[in-house]
């Protein structure tokens, strides 16, 4: 009770006020619906960034494979929405109707049985979140029940991620290829190409994110939050206090993937199709700056990070399409070297420094309230190291 | 002595790394609420002996019995909860974390994913780090992040965190090495406070502290050991004399 209670006058709920303020009202007042559009594409990555920051910034387990996660998402939904967008009837130009497009171009005459249960909404929406962590369980029981972390663990998950990609783009009568699945249009016959659509999929997608933030935070503040960071420190120490360490690195791995399949699948709904350009190294990466940039101990940072580095990509890349991914990796190095723990990082030691500062200088008005202030955050450096 | 009373036997132990056997055909018998002492010079295989027992190194041959249970094929954290406790030589703590969620953490309950995930610090968990930080003489320092202590508190920290999990038999591994003469001097009160209802191995080189503490002193060289008993009898050892204490 008490735990709760500080975790609801912590500090760290402001910033994620602020941000729910700034995703669900600022945004769709100010922008248009094609801006707005683009932002809830970049916020399906923020699930995979703040994935990240549980992962890599408090687990201190370092995944570039993370779009393959992000990937099996996208394609459970866009599967399902693809299945429905192929009925007979809008189809029967095709040798075979009703199937997929790209199934008939590939001679392909019959719906391979594991397409079949994407035919149901509920076996997609679960698909979303189960295929990716049994994929995550496989991988990381494999490597941590054998004692393999750090860069090499972090070369598994390219490997995976470059073998994923290839099969898919392999396997182009079953998957769609290299193009990916495309012209996804309803979902039980609700029409999401429409503005009004795209709408309520942004608030849909912002609220499974503030939402996955809650959850990771509420993690975060329990004892097996704790853990992760004591892991961090000092992991022979947590094993020889009679925890199974790899299961725990499981766990937040499998978090990390189903995180990461929601906003996938978001994306699928959202920009209307997936393709294996985000199954691939070069995009895990990407993500992997995002929550760098933002601060990899930080949630809400990781959300801004990605929206920043996004919004920064949208721009560069269409005023000088050459440079972009030269600035993309000198922001990397940057961020590595200058400030390690991003945007969250440079606030904490500079903004609330400042701001402590001028509270401090300002006239004494309500003593009480002050000294309120104090306790309260003393309360949350002993609640959450780092946290924002 | 019946077998009832043993905690810990170790019989025909063996490990060889590339060939050179670190611990070789080694037997060790430990009682109830003994206090044995381990010496020897650098290299003599203690620390290795220690990580054996614990499960950090696996044997090549022999077996490890603790209660009567064989511990030798456990993996580490069945071991400790078996009830065996171990405290490494470096004070291995969490320096990002204030000391009362040190000792929080250590305490054995939700030791599983689900079980840490749905772990409160109740009234129980909350009296049993206060009464482990009064023990350790750290019960004002709970909100103080641990790596701001000093080291000495740090070793003794670890140790809390070894007790927070109330071990039946407690291995500490030169607890106090780089102490000053007063912070030993805490030390072996506490360490003869906590052995009251415990087993305890202990690897130490200072022989003032060792003749302070031990019940029982097993004096290793080479793998092997080469005296065992009292603290009077084995400093008289010629052998003990040659390869260690010197003359």
């Amino acid at each position: 009770m008490e735990r709760l209670k500080k975790w609801l006058l912590g500090r760290d709920l402001a910033s994620l006020l602020i941000l729910s303020l700034l995703i669900l009202v600022v945004f769709p007042l100010v922008l248009e619906p094609f801006r707005l559009n683009l932002v809830g594409k970049y916020l399906t990555y923020g699930f995979v960034a703040i994935g990240l920051v549980m992962l890599w910034g408090y687990g201190g387990i370092l995944s570039l494979g993370q779009g393959v996660f992000f990937g099996l998402g996208g394609y459970c939904m866009a599967m399902f929405l693809k299945l429905e967008a192929s009925d007979p009837v809008s189809t029967k130009i095709q040798s075979t109707p009703g199937i997929p497009d790209f199934m008939d171009w590939n001679q392909i005459t019959q719906l391979p049985l594991w397409w079949e249960p994407f035919r149901h909404l509920p076996v997609a929406i679960f698909a979303v979140v189960a295929v990716p962590m049994l994929l995550a369980f496989i991988v990381s029981y494999a490597m941590f029940k054998r004692r393999v972390g750090g860069v090499y663990f972090a070369i598994i998950t390219q490997a995976v991620a470059l073998v994923l990609s290839t099969l898919i783009i392999g396997q182009q009568g079953f998957t769609g290829g290299v193009n990916g699945i495309t012209d996804l249009k309803t979902v039980l016959g609700w029409d999401i190409r429409t503005d009004s659509a795209r709408s309520i999929l942004y608030f849909v997608n912002a609220g499974l994110l503030i939402g996955s933030i809650l959850l990771c935070r509420w993690i975060h503040a329990s004892k097996l939050g704790t853990l992760l960071l004591a892991m961090r420190d000092k992991e022979d120490r947590v094993r020889f206090s009679g925890y199974d360490v790899s299961m725990f690195k499981v766990f937040v791995f499998c978090l990390a993937a189903g995180l990461s399949g929601i906003g996938g699948a978001m994306f699928a709904l959202q920009v209307g199709f997936m393709s294996p350009s985000f199954v691939g190294i070069v995009p895990s990466i990407e993500m992997v700056i995002f929550a760098a940039v933002g601060g990899r101990l930080s949630l809400v940072g990781a959300v801004y990070g990605t929206l920043l580095v996004n919004f920064g990509k949208t721009y560069f890349s269409e005023s000088f399409p050459d440079l972009w991914l030269f600035l993309m990796a000198a922001l990397f190095m940057g961020v590595v070297m200058a400030f390690p723990n991003g945007l969250a990082g440079l606030y904490e030691s500079h903004v609330v420094p400042w701001l402590k500062r001028r509270r401090a200088s300002a006239p004494p008005t309500a003593p009480a309230a002050a000294s309120g202030q104090a306790v309260g955050s003393t309360g949350k450096a002993v609640a959450s190291t780092g946290a924002l | 002595m019946s077998s009832a009373e043993l905690v810990l036997s170790v019989e025909d132990l063996t490990v060889s790394f590339d060939g050179f056997k670190a611990i070789d055909s080694l037997n060790l018998y430990v009682d109830k609420g003994e206090l044995r002492v381990i010496i020897g010079p650098n290299g003599a295989g203690k620390t290795t002996l220690l990580d054996l027992i614990c499960g950090k190194t696996r044997a090549s041959a022999g077996k490890i019995r603790f209660k009567n249970l064989e511990m030798t094929r456990l993996p580490e954290h069945e071991i400790v909860r078996a009830g065996i406790g171990r405290k490494f030589q470096t004070p291995s703590i969490y320096e990002n974390l204030p000391v009362f969620q040190n000792l929080e953490v250590s305490f054995p309950r939700g030791r599983g994913v689900f079980g840490a995930l749905a772990f409160k610090c109740d009234v129980e968990v909350r009296d049993r780090v206060h009464a482990v930080a009064d023990e350790i003489g750290l019960a004002d320092q709970l909100q103080t992040e641990a790596g701001l202590l000093s080291h000495g508190q740090k070793q003794w920290l670890e140790i809390g965190m070894l007790l927070m999990q109330d071990p039946e038999l407690l291995m500490l591994d030169e607890p106090i090495a780089g102490m000053s003469v007063r912070e030993r001097e805490v030390t072996a009160e506490l360490l003869e406070r906590i052995c009251k209802n415990r087993s305890m191995i202990v690897i130490e080189h200072d022989m003032e502290f060792v003749k302070r503490i031990a019940h029982k002193v097993t004096v290793m060289h080479q793998g092997k050991i080469l005296a065992e008993g009292p603290m009077d009898k084995v400093q008289a050892d010629p052998r003990v004399i040659d390869v260690y204490l010197g003359h």
